[in-house]
């Protein structure tokens, strides 16, 4: 900020010193605080099961040459005796068309519901709301009978479906916020060139709203790869189909104390959104932004 | 001209997936010749030829069980040409609800607790097999008793492929052999041993009741186990179908009796934050660091397949059968619990690999791994990779009584619910919750009360 | 172009789009059957899989765009935007709606697992408010909906004002966010790591090994009621504040620093600043904040089925209907407690409807 940099051009007293000292170190300490118990995780997963039994982690941190404890081992077992090569595999083909879908549908009822009149808009307009804060372990009962009467159960194709079923009404909501706020100038100088609402829709709002579309890309993207519940109940556990966050779950309840299993397979399931997340990170800030600042 | 381009872009979009798809389905239809085989010489399929068709297995055991489970089927899809596919999932209560109720039932599914494969049955959606297998055929397979517990609302409900024995208690033996333990023959010979135990300055017991959605289950059996021992016969019988109920003198008296080994100071490792917090298949763990963190540990005859790779069943590790207390009452009471099969679909291939499933063949690879007991007639002695194996059966065959495990027999949100949380809270604020309430809230809880 | 030969080609563009939406009904129901089936080659059922789901949901309204196109005019206008709201809604109405409508309907019947719904009544919310476990999970509840958002959004606003003076803001920000990107799951292996008492042996649990280090006893955490929930409730503290961090931050950057120069030239100290200028400046961006934790929080399920399954009086509602529906199969006692939530999250959401109204 301009200010500041007013500030550092001249020579700071010692009280500034101090404050400014005081700042990063409190920063410091609550960057530390947030960070650790990830960092813990990250250590043990590369330490040998008797180690990470026998010591802390943090051992490991303070001496790290002085024990031949550190292996590769528990991610080469996570990886091929529990399958979580192919659980990878299985949530990267879930997750992509579960986010690609629903924001392509709620793009669409988005502009429509910000630039068109129709009957009925009022009430959409209030169940998308409303819906938003509908508990999804309601729906999966009645939801899984549809799904056998129409022979979706266990198919990719049924859980793209249930996660743009309930991760529509967010979508909608965000992508409302964003496009209803583009200026009606815009939107009506194109208007002369005797367009359709769907290629002013493709060629001009869509390009204009791709920093609330990527941020809730993210949004969508980190919720379908971490979901647990929907995955369980509509894809399956059976070890070719099922996900990673499932595979997971199940090292958690068969071997819960087995942390030279658990913390490389947690690791190995933040990967992908990890880097989706610093990948797209500076859209997701001004994404959600200009959805929610007006309030 | 704009709406041209839309058109186009639409068509383009739709003919990519065209070629896609077409291009897809080529290699699909080149299937590779397999060899001609006769699948039709075999003992199950009644002479038809049903190879490449798919049986359906789902069920809660998961990991090395699961592994063990696929071998033992290996004969069967040799010999038939029929796939079975198993998935265990450790959410196997709430997912067989879903598809059960969805419509989508797996053609069988393995029941740990008889009183949920009970309620699928009073809606009618099981199969009875007593319209597949004659009686005098079942009667051959396995004792009345075991047919007796799969009766349910007048059908055969399913068929068992996996017995466990309950009334187990495991010690390390070198360390026992090196500290002159004997074992037990009567409780009070165990509480003295414990007490000794503790003056030599070892922690007697191993306890953990963690099972995730299904904590508690470990502290029922401890029940039933006590129960078994110190009332008669009937009374048990009364209080799994809620004619007696828990609120009674002999319930309150099997909760004290566990509570003289579970709430005694030094008594378990970890003390109460243990019990609850240790998941049942790391309790074992505790026999086995150098010397033994505990001594004894109560579980069943499958706990085998929890204990860490390498330990030896019979050298570093043996059993001994839970002593009775009251030998007037019940000479040798066995508590044991099984996995039974119920079978939603009807096929041709799933009656086949039923018929398998309810001969001893079909537990035999299982039998071998160790830690397996087979509730089958035919299923032979000599199979039992150790004496420990071959213990297990006799342990069932010399039981007087023997009962299945109470709280998989109630009604589920007991059997399945308050039991296991009023226990896991009783517990957990020992000495803060009365007895008397714990037992209320359960009763309360029957249904339809 | 004569009006006949406008007339032909729109029976033209027509008969093409109708044909162009049988194809890819064709191709939808084709598909299907392919990845369903398990003898594919899987590379191949993703690569159909993706094409599919991706293009597949855009030729979908490009056509039906189109078909509305060739209409009349007056007809077109009032089709229109039904092109562009249509799948939502359908999508709502499958997904949402109608499972929330028959939950309704089966909370009033006796009906579990394997049985058939009957004594229509509302046996189901007498018995849960005669549960001293709803007052439990009530309590529970509640205390998520306090403490969450209130540590979430402070502790984020405090992080959000002071990196915004340090030279490394960035990277505090990505370390502070980072959370978000894990999931429940793993969350809860990374906290079970955290919190857990080893009953024998060198405690490696990071709070055991402080407690110890600095001579006291080994906790069970978990177990520790009622302040177990607030162990629970730190995890989603830990997630979410990343989430608050991030918003807030913008919005303090959007605070005008003539404002801000203004109000210390008054002699205003930095906590004036932050409560009397900040604050009041960036009050919308905090109370959306707050509103889509709060609607995440009265919604909580994963951390506390994972980490303790509702035991030790952790029980929230959420849990505890899924317990009640799936694990003892009791569907009218599960689905009354899901109306309870409803009604529990009634005015969030006309909150959130009068909000977007005077947008």
């Amino acid at each position: 900020m301009a200010d500041s940099l007013v500030i550092q051009k001249r020579k700071l007293r010692p009280e500034e010193i101090t404050s400014k000292v005081l700042l990063n170190l409190s920063v410091v300490a609550i960057v530390v605080i947030w960070t650790i118990p990830t960092f813990g995780l990250l250590i043990s997963s590369f330490r040998t099961p008797e180690a990470i039994n026998s010591t802390g982690w943090w051992t490991a941190v303070f001496h790290p040459f002085s024990q031949g404890f550190w292996t590769l081992g528990n991610y080469l077992r996570v990886l091929t005796e529990d399958q979580m090569g192919t659980a990878f595999a299985n949530s990267l083909l879930v997750t992509i068309p579960a986010t690609v879908i629903p924001i392509t549908i709620a793009a669409f009822a988005a502009y429509g519901l910000a630039w068109m009149n129709f009957l009925g808009r009022r009430l959409l307009f209030i169940l998308v709301v409303g819906l938003m804060v509908v508990p999804l372990q309601t729906s999966l009962l009645p939801l899984f009978r549809l799904y056998n009467d129409t022979g979706l159960a266990g198919t990719y194709l049924g859980i793209w479906l249930a996660h743009t079923g309930f991760g529509l009404p967010l979508a909608t909501y965000l992508l409302y916020g964003y496009i209803s706020q583009i200026p009606r100038e815009l939107i009506e100088a194109s208007e002369v060139d005797g367009t359709t609402p769907m290629t002013k829709f493709i060629y001009l709002v869509l390009p204009v709203s791709v920093p609330a579309i990527a941020s809730f890309a993210i949004f969508q993207f980190l919720w379908v790869w971490n979901d647990l519940l929907v995955a369980l109940i509509f894809l399956g556990t059976r070890v070719d189909v099922a996900v990673v966050t499932t595979r997971l779950s199940e090292l958690v309840g068969s071997r819960g104390q087995a942390w030279y299993v658990l913390t490389a397979g947690a690791f190995l399931s933040m990967i992908m959104p990890l880097i989706v997340f610093f990948a797209l990170q500076r859209y997701f800030v001004r994404g959600m932004m200009a959805g929610s600042v007006k309030g | 001209m704009k709406q041209q381009t839309t058109m186009r872009v639409a068509i383009v979009a739709v003919l990519v997936v065209v070629a896609v798809v077409f291009a897809a389905c080529g290699p699909r239809t080149e299937q590779a010749a397999a060899p001609a085989r006769d699948f039709t010489d075999n003992p199950w399929t009644d002479g038809q030829d049903l190879s490449g068709t798919t049986v359906q297995i789902f069920g809660a055991f998961v990991d090395e069980d699961a592994r063990r489970f696929n071998r033992s089927m290996q004969p069967f899809i040799e010999a038939t040409g029929i796939n079975v596919v198993y998935e265990g999932s450790g959410d196997f209560e709430s997912l067989i609800t879903v598809r059960v109720e969805g419509g989508s039932p797996p053609d069988m599914a393995a029941f740990p607790q008889p009183g949920l494969l009970g309620d699928f049955v009073g809606g009618g959606q099981v199969i009875d097999l007593n319209d597949w297998f004659s009686m005098d055929y079942l009667q051959q397979q396995y004792d009345q008793s075991w047919l007796d517990m799969a009766t349910m609302d007048g059908i055969m409900s399913g068929f068992w492929h996996r017995a466990n024995v309950k009334s187990l208690v495991w010690y390390p033996v070198k360390a026992w052999e090196e500290a002159g333990y004997d074992i037990p023959e009567t409780w009070d010979e165990l509480m003295e041993l414990s007490r000794q135990m503790v003056a030599n300055g070892h922690t007697p017991w191993s306890i953990g009741i963690e099972s995730a959605g299904a904590t508690g289950w470990v502290g029922t059996d401890w029940i039933e186990d006590i129960l078994l021992r110190i009332a008669p016969v009937e009374v048990y019988d009364e209080w799994v179908t809620g004619d007696h109920p828990f609120d009674s003198p002999e319930v309150r008296r099997a909760f004290e009796i566990m509570g003289e080994i579970w709430f005694e100071p030094d008594f378990v490792v970890g003390g109460i934050d243990a019990i609850v917090g240790v998941p049942f298949g790391d309790a074992p763990n505790a026999l086995f660091t150098d010397p033994p963190s505990a001594w004894m540990h109560r579980q069943a005859s499958f706990i085998p397949a929890f204990f860490p790779s390498g330990v030896e069943i019979g050298v570093d590790v043996d059993f001994f059968y839970l002593p009775p207390i009251d030998t007037d009452i019940a000479p040798r009471p066995v508590l044991g619990a099984g996995d039974i099969y119920g079978v939603f679909n009807d096929r041709p291939e799933v009656r086949a690999l039923a018929r398998f499933m309810t001969q001893g063949i079909s537990t035999r690879a299982w039998v071998e791994a160790g830690g397996f007991v087979s509730p089958h007639r035919d299923a032979d002695l000599d199979w039992y990779p150790t004496d420990i194996d071959r213990r297990f059966a006799e342990i069932i065959a010399n039981a007087d009584p023997f009962r299945f495990d109470g709280s998989d027999l109630m009604p589920g949100p007991v059997g399945a619910g308050s039991f296991w949380s009023e226990i896991t809270n009783y517990v957990n604020n020992y000495p803060n919750v009365p007895l008397q309430q714990t037992l209320r809230n359960i009763d309360a809880s029957w249904p339809g009360r | 172009m004569s009006d006949a030969v406008i007339q032909k080609n729109r029976t033209v563009q027509v008969l093409l789009s109708l044909a162009v939406a049988v194809v890819l009904v064709v191709v939808f129901a084709w598909s299907f059957h392919f990845m369903r089936a398990a003898t594919a080659p899987r590379l191949l059922i993703a690569v159909v899989a993706m094409v599919v789901g991706v293009g597949g949901i855009w030729a979908l309204f490009l056509t039906a765009d189109h078909l509305v196109a060739q209409m009349p005019v007056k007809l077109r206008e009032i089709l229109r935007p039904y092109v562009f709201i249509t799948p939502a809604f359908l999508v709502l109405l499958v997904y949402i709606i109608y499972p929330t409508i028959r939950t309704v309907y089966i909370s009033f019947f006796d009906f579990t697992r394997g049985g058939t719904p009957q004594n229509f009544g509302l046996q189901n919310y007498v018995r849960a408010f005669t549960d001293p476990a709803l007052l439990i999970a009530l309590r529970n509840n509640l205390l998520w909906l306090i403490f969450v958002p209130l540590f979430s959004v402070s502790i984020g606003l405090v992080i959000a004002v002071l990196v915004d003076r340090i030279r490394w803001e960035k990277i505090a920000k990505s370390l502070i966010f980072l959370p978000m990107a894990i999931s429940f799951v793993g969350a809860s292996v990374i906290w079970r790591f955290i919190y857990y008492r080893a009953p024998f042996g060198a405690q490696i649990g990071l709070l055991n090994a402080i407690v110890v280090a600095m001579g006291g006893d080994p906790v069970g955490w978990l177990r520790l009621e009622p302040w177990n929930n607030f162990f629970l409730i730190v995890i989603m503290v830990w997630l979410q504040t990343g989430f608050a961090m991030v918003i807030l931050s913008s919005a303090v950057k959007g605070v005008p620093g003539s404002l801000l120069e203004a109000a210390r030239i008054d002699g205003a100290g930095e906590f004036r600043v932050f409560f009397q200028v900040i604050i009041p400046f960036i009050s919308g961006a905090i109370l959306t904040v707050t509103t889509t934790i709060v609607i995440l929080v009265l919604k909580v399920f994963d951390v506390v089925f994972v980490m303790t399954s509702g035991r030790f009086n952790t029980e929230v509602l959420a849990n505890m209907m899924y317990n009640q529906m799936f694990i003892q199969g009791t569907y009218g006692r599960g689905a009354a407690l899901a109306v309870i939530i409803f009604i529990a999250v009634t005015p969030v959401m006309i909150h959130n409807i009068r909000k977007l109204n005077k947008a």
